[in-house]
């Protein structure tokens, strides 16, 4: 990618953004006209009922689903045709809503997996096992920056539903992502795991753009500079966390959630 | 934790003195045995072990189910036994050639196949290697019906007269072992470990940027390559090319022998072709007809040993007691 970066005065600048977004599958349209802007080292949050296409939003985004119509712009290109692995090498990286991980893998070579790419050694079939060991230093730094050190060597499959989440989070990192959408990367976990998984995801929104769907309010209230809440695939309300809360059209699309 | 911690350890130790072991034994064995049993029936059980091992490279590391094998290495056969034959290539550049057909075969069957998934795969792979099959029907240089008849051993690089079965029985044993150990090298390599990842999660495969479709290719390929490499040795062994080779009922053939020994394991095949072969050549002097014998064996296999011979072996007490382990779960 030889785009140029422009540098960062004042506003903060927009990495990710979709306008006239929209997905029908047969009648039923999933989402419908969204226009999102997604900005460099902040946290955005999209919330909304459940089946207001939020997951949908993140397909098109990442385009393992074709928009029908609409644009989508990553660093000021246009990948509204491009395909979902050149969209991740191009930097938008997301995590799933049920945890992906590679079961039968350790952590370790999951992890190395997702490094492999990155530096160049993927491809390599006539090279020994033993090459990947070159990402041993990166993967363990990783590794601990989630949290995961004592379980390095267990295989994926064996870890709890919180650790596989947290796992996930570390190979999409892995890939030094210029946008990060996670999908409920929250859900299902433990007390303590909540507060290191918000803690990281802080960490991580300071050198990049975080678009994250996420149930629990109060980790969007701490977590999230912006909130677009989605209904039936349209935008209901747009800004900070405190402006969203107010708006009584949300109130009432969250009934029942008022407290929040 | 501190107990999968150990048995980590453990598992680090053992395997390889025990494979070690293993290894010795089998290529004692291999060395050996045409001393004991005949030569020609010896090499087609290398030929068609060769066949499901490069196979299993494709279906237990990759997870396709290619129906369509045959092509692979029944063109290989006719390639080899063209060439030599005809050109008066020796063994050597012929079986090259075998395998330069194969592979050029696989990267148009693969380019066409690896776009669908499934059972879709399946029946793409299977329609293309017919459609090869008819090719080999009609085209001229493979005499139709009859095939290639009394193509020529020659002498390897010249020197070694492979016209006696004892030197081709170690010519055919060395490109087999080199096969076997090609195979081993892909799939415990870095690109061996994306296949791997592809296998067990594609939907994330793609999210960390691989392109799956490449790689999937890049195996299909390699796996007919080795696949052209069994084909050309097997022309070269029974000095013919038929349409036997080219034929769906060898794709089948294959599939089962890669079923019984155990996919995902790197030898299982070697024993289903050990098995089903054997089977043949008993049966083939008796009345009995040899495909519900390998019809109940299969059924036998499928009810009681999921896993296949090798891959319940390896999960079996024993096995892991040695320190095997067997991860695909299929």
């Amino acid at each position: 990618m030889t785009l140029a970066m422009p540098q960062e005065n004042g506003a903060p600048r927009i990495v990710l953004s979709a306008r006239g977004l929209r997905r029908d599958f047969g009648g039923f349209t999933a989402v419908k006209d969204v226009d999102l802007d997604v900005h460099h080292a902040r946290v955005h949050a999209l919330i909304g009922p459940n089946g207001a296409g939020k997951t949908t939003v993140f397909n098109l985004l990442t385009k393992f689903l074709q928009p029908t119509h609409g644009t989508i712009t990553l660093l000021g290109e246009d990948i509204t045709n491009m395909a979902p692995d050149k969209v991740a090498r191009k930097g938008l990286v997301r995590s799933f809503q049920i945890s992906a991980v590679f079961p039968h893998l350790s952590v370790l070579d999951n992890v190395r997996v997702a490094l492999q790419r990155p530096n160049r050694l993927a491809i390599q079939f006539w090279k020994p096992l033993s090459a990947l060991d070159a990402l041993n230093v990166k993967a363990d730094q990783l590794i601990r920056s989630v949290g995961l050190e004592k379980e390095r060597n267990a295989v994926a499959a064996d870890l709890s539903y919180g650790r596989k989440r947290v796992l996930e989070i570390a190979t999409t990192l892995a890939l030094d992502p210029k946008v990060l959408l996670l999908d409920e990367p929250m859900a299902g976990m433990g007390h303590e795991d909540v507060g290191m998984v918000a803690e990281i995801i802080r960490e991580v929104a300071r050198e990049r753009a975080v678009l994250m769907v996420e149930h629990n309010l109060s980790v969007v209230e701490t977590l999230c500079d912006h909130v677009t809440v989605l209904q039936r695939g349209e935008i209901l309300a747009e800004g900070d966390y405190a402006t969203v809360a107010n708006n009584p059209l949300v109130r009432t699309a969250y009934m029942g959630t008022e407290e929040a | 934790m501190t107990l999968t911690l150990e048995l980590e350890k453990q598992k680090e130790r053992t395997p390889v003195v025990v494979q070690t072991v293993f290894l010795g034994v089998g290529l004692a064995v291999l060395v050996l045995a045409p001393l004991f049993f005949y030569p020609v029936f010896l090499m087609k059980l290398l030929c068609f072990a060769l066949f499901a091992c490069a196979f299993n490279l494709l279906l237990g590391y990759t997870g396709l189910l290619s129906f369509g094998h045959a092509a692979f290495f029944g063109g290989a056969a006719y390639f080899t036994a063209h060439t030599v034959k005809e050109w008066g290539l020796p063994p050597e550049l012929g079986i090259l050639a075998g395998v330069v057909g194969a592979a050029f075969l696989g990267a148009i069957i693969g380019f066409f196949a690896i776009r669908r998934q499934g059972i879709y795969f399946a029946m793409i792979t299977l329609a293309l290697a017919q459609m090869f099959y008819f090719f080999c029907l009609q085209a001229e240089f493979t005499r139709g019906e009859d095939g290639i008849q009394s193509v020529p051993r020659g002498h390897l690089f010249g020197v070694i007269d492979l016209s006696q079965s004892t030197n081709m029985y170690y010519f055919v044993l060395a490109v087999f072992v080199i096969g076997i150990i090609i195979i081993w090298r892909i799939i415990n390599s870095p690109f061996g470990m994306i296949l791997k990842s592809i296998r067990e999660n594609e939907t994330r495969a793609i999210s960390l940027g691989y392109s799956v479709r490449n790689y999937k290719l890049a195996a299909f390929v390699m796996s007919a390559t080795l696949t052209g490499l069994a084909g050309g040795l097997k022309a070269l062994v029974f000095q013919f090319a038929t349409l036997t080779d080219v034929g769906w009922q060898m794709s089948g053939e294959v599939i089962l022998m890669t079923l019984l020994g155990g996919i995902g394991t790197l030898i299982g095949p070697l024993f289903g072709a050990a098995l089903v072969v054997t089977l043949q050549n008993y049966l083939a002097t008796s009345e009995f007809p040899v495909t519900i014998i390998t019809g109940v064996v299969f059924m036998v296999c499928v009810l009681l040993f999921r896993r296949g011979i090798v891959g319940e072996f390896y999960n079996s007490r024993l096995g892991r007691k040695l320190g095997f382990e067997h991860r695909h779960s299929h």
